[in-house]
């Protein structure tokens, strides 16, 4: 599934990142591989953007780059 | 004996404690500076330590140094051509996964690197222990620990630096990306060595993970470099790429990355002794009430109300002083000055106009002030988590929102403070749209001719223009976005730090060296300004060439005032009349006036008259000045935006549709020529030009449009 269907307060894992170059290299940056555990921590109040912690860190980011995070649920 | 030099540059991550750092090593002694020809700021200082001049150099955060951002681009073009003897690397101990991600690329650059665990005392709370020996091994680099806010550290930072240029410690260690990776590399570093081009600077290994990365920048310099040889590399680069992609099923920048934080966690796993407790943290528990789905909302409209009532309220006290003082700068020059024209420039002219800039610094001060504590404290990422679907509507990005907050009050701090956009684009459509958020000038401008010819529902007229404005913003910030700064918009992947209290030295230095541009830059171009506005407004001067005898009249009135035959009330009504008539024709006649007849053609569609058009001009140096423009045209000495004469005589000259077209007008050309000189410092000349010609030919052809679809309900 894909990371902007997953549900706040749940854990998943990466499996792909599909996406233009700069969204992916950008993701890849800010720590979002391949098998980096993610759970989504609450949805912003107008609804976009989510915040994920991952790495051990917070991470903000649109719906629309959470759809290129294709993701197993943990 | 003369002191030894070096240079140490500073890397790190964004929200790593970077500038605290940089602030315990150089205290006061820093300067700030434009990368050349970017808007990235650069911040440099000296400190003299154990017989070294160090000269310390802040690299803009960055979580990696691909050519993603300008940022990176800068961090890394200066660490490749400007050799600093060492790099420091300061990373926040609190999250040593992501943030060795960067350590690893300086790796790969080869350059000799001090890491600094900085924030060490957050991971000792936590109950986390790190064991340096064996990391500082692994990574083939000494490890500092610091703790930026109570600045401890700091020396040992430095005396590491000094040892490891001392030592010139040169064992490399290497990332390993895997065996397909590396045997693509060695190809590609064999046929660039082989050309012998691009020898010296950097290693031909470097390259050529650069190339098998397609970074654009390094494409770019080895083809300019390289001249014909470079179709041989890039056919290699791309059957290599090409190899890759089939046997990995997968991009060679992704696998790369991942080879990366293999590398790290590879590290990490041999020196990290967890402790199972996940307790939750003080600033999650700051988060589940200030970005609550219900809560967050009316929480950061509170603080934002806050931050203008700040900005703007309280800053009208110390403004109300310098307005003071000023005046009272004047007074003290046309007592010591005698009569005539220098006396004019003086007090007219440098007085005024740079008085009427030094005026904002308050709201400067406190803006950045209040910027910076946001900043500084983690809250302005949560700004952008809140507001980013609605700015993102149009076109624009979360943290948009505090400068276009800001315009309200005053347009110059609101460009400004566009710079906690870190997107060309996303700056630069969120400047050019600013200038539609009515600022304070604006407002008497509004007030005079709404009370002028709209007496009974000013209030809804004014408010009407205001709401005006922010329509015309977002439908400018779209046709922007779609046209001009076309492409695609930055990712929106961004870190939310912890909160953290911010430091009061961090504060200060962060609002101080904001407020000093502002002065500095704006206050000379002002000076300029200042005095070209006086001249147009002055000469040529009417000297004889008055239509009546104003000398003759008021000799007489003097006369009749002698012999008691008017009374000493009546006199001065009389003389202020005749004064301010030859004010009147004394600006009809400058080049200011002629200027206004010689453009009436143009504004004549608009249903403007000359003295609106001069009246116009005379807002570019601020629009508040429009008003006593409009009271010296009409002979009102005096005038401000309650005078009732002016309102009356504004009134039956003109009709309601031109007074309301007068102000849509108001609103739309760009704010004044303060701002555009803080404009060109912020995004160049270019962009300045662009801005006050876009605004000129909308502001006309709203208001041509307004009055000739008005005018024939009229």
């Amino acid at each position: 599934m894909k990371l902007s269907e997953v549900k706040p307060k749940s854990k998943c894992r990466i499996i792909k990142i599909s996406g233009s170059g700069n969204i992916s290299r950008r993701l890849l940056d800010m720590g979002c591989n391949r098998g980096a555990e993610i759970e989504v921590i609450k949805v912003a109040p107008l609804g976009d953007p989510i915040d994920i912690i991952i790495k051990g860190y917070h991470l903000t980011l649109r719906k629309n780059e959470a759809k290129d995070i294709e993701v197993e649920m943990i | 004996m003369k002191k030894k030099e070096m240079t140490i540059a500073l890397a790190g991550n964004p929200n790593s404690g970077k500038t605290t750092i940089f602030n315990n090593i150089t205290g006061a002694r820093q300067h700030v500076g434009n990368y050349p020809g970017v808007t990235v700021e650069k911040k440099y200082g000296d400190i003299t330590y154990k017989g070294y001049r160090i000269n310390v150099v802040d690299l803009p955060g960055t979580y990696s140094l691909t050519a993603y951002s300008q940022d990176e681009v800068v961090a890394r073009d200066y660490i490749i051509n400007e050799k600093p003897d060492i790099v420091v690397d300061i990373i926040d101990s609190s999250n040593l996964e992501r943030n060795l991600y960067l350590t690893t690329q300086l790796i790969e650059l080869e350059v000799p690197l001090v890491l600094v665990f900085n924030m060490s005392d957050m991971v000792e709370a936590s109950g986390k222990t790190i064991d340096i020996k064996i990391l500082s091994d692994l990574l083939n680099a000494p490890i500092i620990k610091t703790v930026g806010h109570k600045n401890q550290g700091t020396e040992d930072l430095l005396d590491a630096a000094i040892k490891l240029k001392e030592d010139r410690y040169n064992k490399k260690i290497k990332i390993k990306y895997g065996e397909e990776i590396e045997n693509e590399i060695e190809k590609i570093s064999k046929l660039i060595e082989s050309k012998n081009i691009l020898s010296g600077r950097l290693s031909s290994k470097w390259i050529a993970l650069k190339l098998l990365e397609q970074d654009k920048k390094v494409i770019g310099q080895v083809k300019k470099e390289t001249g014909t040889v470079y179709l041989e590399i890039e056919q290699e680069v791309g059957r290599s790429i090409e190899h890759l992609k089939n046997i990995l099923r997968d991009d060679p920048v992704t696998i790369i990355a991942e080879s990366r934080y293999g590398f790290i966690s590879g590290a990490l796993a041999e020196i990290h002794s967890e402790t199972g407790t996940d307790k939750v943290s003080i600033s999650e528990k700051i988060d589940q009430v200030f970005t609550n789905r219900i809560l967050g909302l009316p929480i950061f409209g509170l603080l934002m109300w806050l931050l203008f009532q700040l900005v703007f309220k309280v800053g009208a006290y110390p403004m109300d002083w310098i307005d003071i003082g000023f005046s009272k700068l004047g007074d003290l020059f046309t007592r010591i000055i005698p009569e005539g024209l220098i006396r004019s420039l003086v007090v007219d002219g440098i007085i005024g106009g740079v008085g009427g800039v030094i005026i904002f610094t308050p709201n400067i001060i406190l803006l950045f002030l209040c910027i910076a504590i946001l900043e500084d404290s983690g809250y302005m990422a949560r700004v952008a988590f809140i507001m980013d679907r609605l700015m993102h509507k149009i076109g624009l990005h979360g943290k948009s929102f505090i400068p276009m907050l800001i315009g309200f009050g005053c347009t110059i701090p609101a460009y400004m403070g566009a710079r906690i956009l870190e997107n060309r684009k996303d700056r630069l459509t969120t400047m050019h749209v600013n200038t539609f958020m009515s600022c304070g000038a604006r407002l008497p401008v509004y007030i005079l001719l709404a009370g002028a010819f709209f007496p009974q529902i000013a209030g809804n007229v004014i408010f009407s223009i205001y709401v005006i404005g922010i329509i015309v913003a977002i439908l400018m910030a779209k046709f922007l976005r779609a046209t001009r700064f076309k492409g695609e918009s930055a990712p929106f992947v961004m870190e939310l730090p912890p909160y953290r209290i911010p430091t009061f030295k961090g504060i200060l230095i962060h609002t101080w060296e904001r407020t000093w541009l502002y002065l500095k830059k704006a206050g000379t171009i002002i000076l300029a300004i200042s005095i070209i506005m006086w001249i147009l407004f002055t000469f040529p001067m009417i000297g004889e060439n008055f239509s009546q005898d104003y000398d003759g009249e008021i000799a007489l009135l003097e006369q009749s005032f002698e012999s008691n035959e008017i009374t000493e009330e009546e006199y001065e009504i009389s003389i202020t009349e005749v004064e301010a008539m030859m004010g009147a024709e004394r600006l009809a006649y400058s080049v200011a006036g002629r200027t206004g007849r010689f453009v009436e053609p143009v504004f004549k569609p608009l249903g403007f008259d000359w003295k609106l058009a001069v009246a116009s001009i005379s807002g570019i140096a601020a629009k508040e000045i429009v008003v006593s423009t409009l009271g010296t045209l009409y002979s009102i000495q005096e005038a401000d935006e309650e005078s009732e004469s002016l309102m009356e005589n504004i009134s039956k000259e003109y009709n309601p549709l031109i007074g309301y077209n007068f102000m849509l007008f108001t609103l739309l050309y760009f704010p004044c020529m303060a701002g555009m000189a803080v404009f060109k410092r912020e995004a160049g000349w270019k962009e300045m030009w662009f801005q006050i010609g876009y605004t000129m030919l909308l502001a006309w052809v709203v208001s041509f449009i307004v009055f000739q679809i008005g005018r024939i309900f009229i």
